[in-house]
């Protein structure tokens, strides 16, 4: 009884001197914490330029030898955008330009930034590889089979093109909150976000390769580096005439699918040492990176212009908050030379 | 006449005993149904995924070359993440349970309480993920970190620590608190040194439920701005200046396993939802180990109750 009441004390003995302790050690350590950490650069956005903020990322800390630490997160464009607005990131990923609301909530928060294209996305619409009828479509035709008024009566390949099979039509597509939705819808029938409802919607591109792969009669859409990791399972569809690739959106012949990713740079990170360390070794290695993680790498002479821009601090966007379609790299060169 | 009887009450017997076969099929049947689907997901997920395991992967950040990646930023943001929601959901999910059972004082406010802990267990977590964005990380300002990441799955498992601590406090026989009375024990002592210790067994299941939902959470840590890449650790809680230990690494940003398989999952690369099986692997041993820990010292303290 004595000898438990003992140790009870002694329990409670310890344990508010390990309360103690670790209440002042807490408290002296906490405030110097923000001195000590090695210096943080913040990326965040698209999952379509995500694959290239990493491997950038991934590379410049091996050079840097770890000695500064860079995050990449994803949030998508609009996502990002609102962090970046209210200088929560220091690099913002974008799949599109920005829009002009986002630019009225950088502006009002007093937020500048520098506008650099990275790489170009070709938007690759496929078909299962036994498909022997679908090899080149027109825009027309794709409109036609995904307006919204496509909806409940173009159910058959027939009815598209007269020729085809009667053979019913399954259709793949991106999900309603990704930016390839809002890209494809804005290209094909015109108007952003307008689709038929009735086809299969994933935001997980990997569910419709899986999809369009099972299917004879399927048809789909998504990013060209899910095509291209998956080729052997999937056959591209030429638009007008030209099948998605490198050289198809390097000479700008593959429209209207192809469309320029950005990254967006917070000014006043740009005065920071890192950010402008980060940034130059991004578009520098960009030509090399961007192929490995399947994407298609701007003309070197665009990557000089981009060097140029972020060195000069041109702020703000060369697409004033509305987002083309069907921007070739040499449409982009002009817009962004020209400024 | 006698005889007539005995017969139809062995009819009787008879025909029941069937139904009680057919009963004890059907529950077998329905144990396999559970069974038989989880041991063929794991199986599948050993196939894709085991020869992917090795010291490498565990010890190597992410990478966009699927040979090179690993998950060392992710299996030390979870265990990070999971220390910080036990420290912060067990005390105060078991002290709350017993101020509910032992102190309140049973009206109606006190049924307002249970109703609305028993109805928040159910709560989507995406909702708790809100919640926290708005509190945790803007109002308390601790930003995208593992502490934030912390408390908001300690809020998330505290209704069911809560509810299970609270069943196993009220299944606790009154004589043993009345015994402890007649022994001149006061109210503390006697939750301290009878309730608390017999009923253990029930909160540390309610503890392993719990964790167990949150280690595999994605929903609220994503809300609250979990990063995808991260190629470094927070900092080491030990340094060897005064005063030696860091706490610095509470306010780390971080990832953890769910994020990290499912950006591998939708990653174009095949190669990466091998990496992805095997992530999935480690994550299921994570939470054998958590709950082995737990039926560890449930074992441990229910040999020391001699009643």
């Amino acid at each position: 009884m004595v000898v438990n009441k003992l140790k009870f004390k002694l329990n409670r003995l310890t344990l508010v001197g390990v309360m103690a302790i670790v209440a002042t050690t807490i408290g002296v350590s906490v405030s110097s914490v923000k001195s000590q950490s090695p210096a943080l650069i913040k990326i965040d956005g698209s999952s379509t330029v995500y694959p290239i903020s990493a491997a950038v990322a991934e590379e410049f800390q091996r050079a840097r030898r770890n000695a500064i630490r860079v995050t990449v997160g994803i949030s998508g464009t609009g996502g990002g955008f609102k962090k970046f607005c209210r200088g929560e990131t220091d690099i913002s990923n974008a799949s599109r330009p920005i829009l002009a609301e986002e630019l009225q909530a950088c502006r009002a928060a007093g937020v500048q930034f520098i506008e650099l294209p990275v790489a170009y996305d070709a938007l690759t619409v496929v078909v299962n590889p036994q498909n022997n009828w679908a090899t080149n479509m027109t825009v027309p035709e794709l409109k036609k089979m995904w307006e919204p008024t496509a909806q409940g009566s173009i159910t058959k390949w027939n009815q598209v093109r007269q020729g085809w099979p009667d053979a019913p039509l399954k259709l793949f597509g991106a999900g309603a909150d990704s930016g390839t939705f809002d890209y494809f819808t804005e290209a094909i029938v015109g108007k952003s976000k307008s689709s038929r409802g009735d086809y299969t919607a994933s935001e997980d591109d990997n569910v419709l390769v899986q999809g369009v792969s099972r299917d004879r009669n399927a048809l789909g859409y998504f990013g060209y580096a899910y095509y291209e990791a998956n080729k052997a399972r999937l056959k591209a569809v030429a638009i007008n005439g030209v099948l998605p690739s490198r050289q198809a959106v390097e000479n700008g012949s593959y429209k209207p699918l192809s469309r320029p990713i950005f990254i967006y740079v917070n000014a006043k990170s740009a005065q920071r040492n890192e950010v402008r360390d980060f940034v130059n070794f991004y578009i520098s290695n960009a030509p090399r990176l961007v192929p490995v993680v399947r994407y298609v790498p701007l003309p070197a002479q665009v990557y000089r212009i981009a060097t140029s821009h972020f060195q000069n601090r041109k702020l703000g966007t060369v697409f004033a908050g509305d987002a083309p379609v069907g921007l070739t790299i040499q449409q982009l060169l002009q817009r962004e030379a020209s400024q | 006449m006698s005889g007539d009887n005995l017969q139809e009450i062995r009819k009787l017997i008879a025909r029941k005993n069937v139904w009680d076969r057919i009963f004890a099929a059907i529950g077998l049947l329905s144990m396999l149904v559970g069974i038989v689907t989880l041991l063929a997901l794991i199986i599948d997920l050993c196939s894709d995924g085991l020869p992917r395991l090795s010291w490498q992967f565990l010890t190597s950040f992410p990478s966009y070359k699927p040979e090179q990646a690993g998950i060392l930023s992710a299996w030390v943001g979870t265990t990070l993440v999971m220390l910080l929601t036990a420290i912060a959901a067990i005390p105060l999910g078991v002290a709350a349970a017993i101020y509910l059972e032992e102190y309140a004082q049973k009206n109606w406010i006190a049924d307002l309480i249970e109703i609305n802990v028993t109805n928040l267990a159910g709560v989507p977590s995406i909702i708790y993920g809100l919640l926290a964005l708005g509190l945790f990380v803007y109002k308390l300002n601790l930003g995208e970190s593992i502490m934030a990441a912390g408390l908001t799955l300690a809020l998330l498992i505290l209704p069911i620590v809560i509810v299970t601590t609270r069943e196993s406090i009220r299944a606790i026989p009154n004589i043993i608190r009345e015994a402890a009375y007649a022994l001149g024990a006061s109210k503390w002592q006697m939750i301290w040194d009878h309730v608390l210790p017999y009923s253990i067994g029930g909160i540390m299941t309610g503890v392993i439920v719990g964790l167990s939902r949150a280690i595999g959470e994605t929903a609220p840590i994503i809300t609250i701005g979990a990063l995808t890449f991260i190629a470094f650790l927070p900092d080491s809680p030990i340094k060897n200046e005064f005063p030696y230990i860091s706490f610095s690494w509470l306010m780390s940003p971080f990832t953890v396993m769910p994020i990290q398989m499912f950006n591998w999952v939708s990653s174009p690369e095949p190669e990466f939802q091998v990496n992805a099986a095997a992530a999935g692997i480690v994550l299921i041993l994570m939470t054998l180990a958590m709950n082995s820990l737990a039926i560890y010292l449930r074992y441990r303290f229910r040999k020391n109750i001699k009643w």
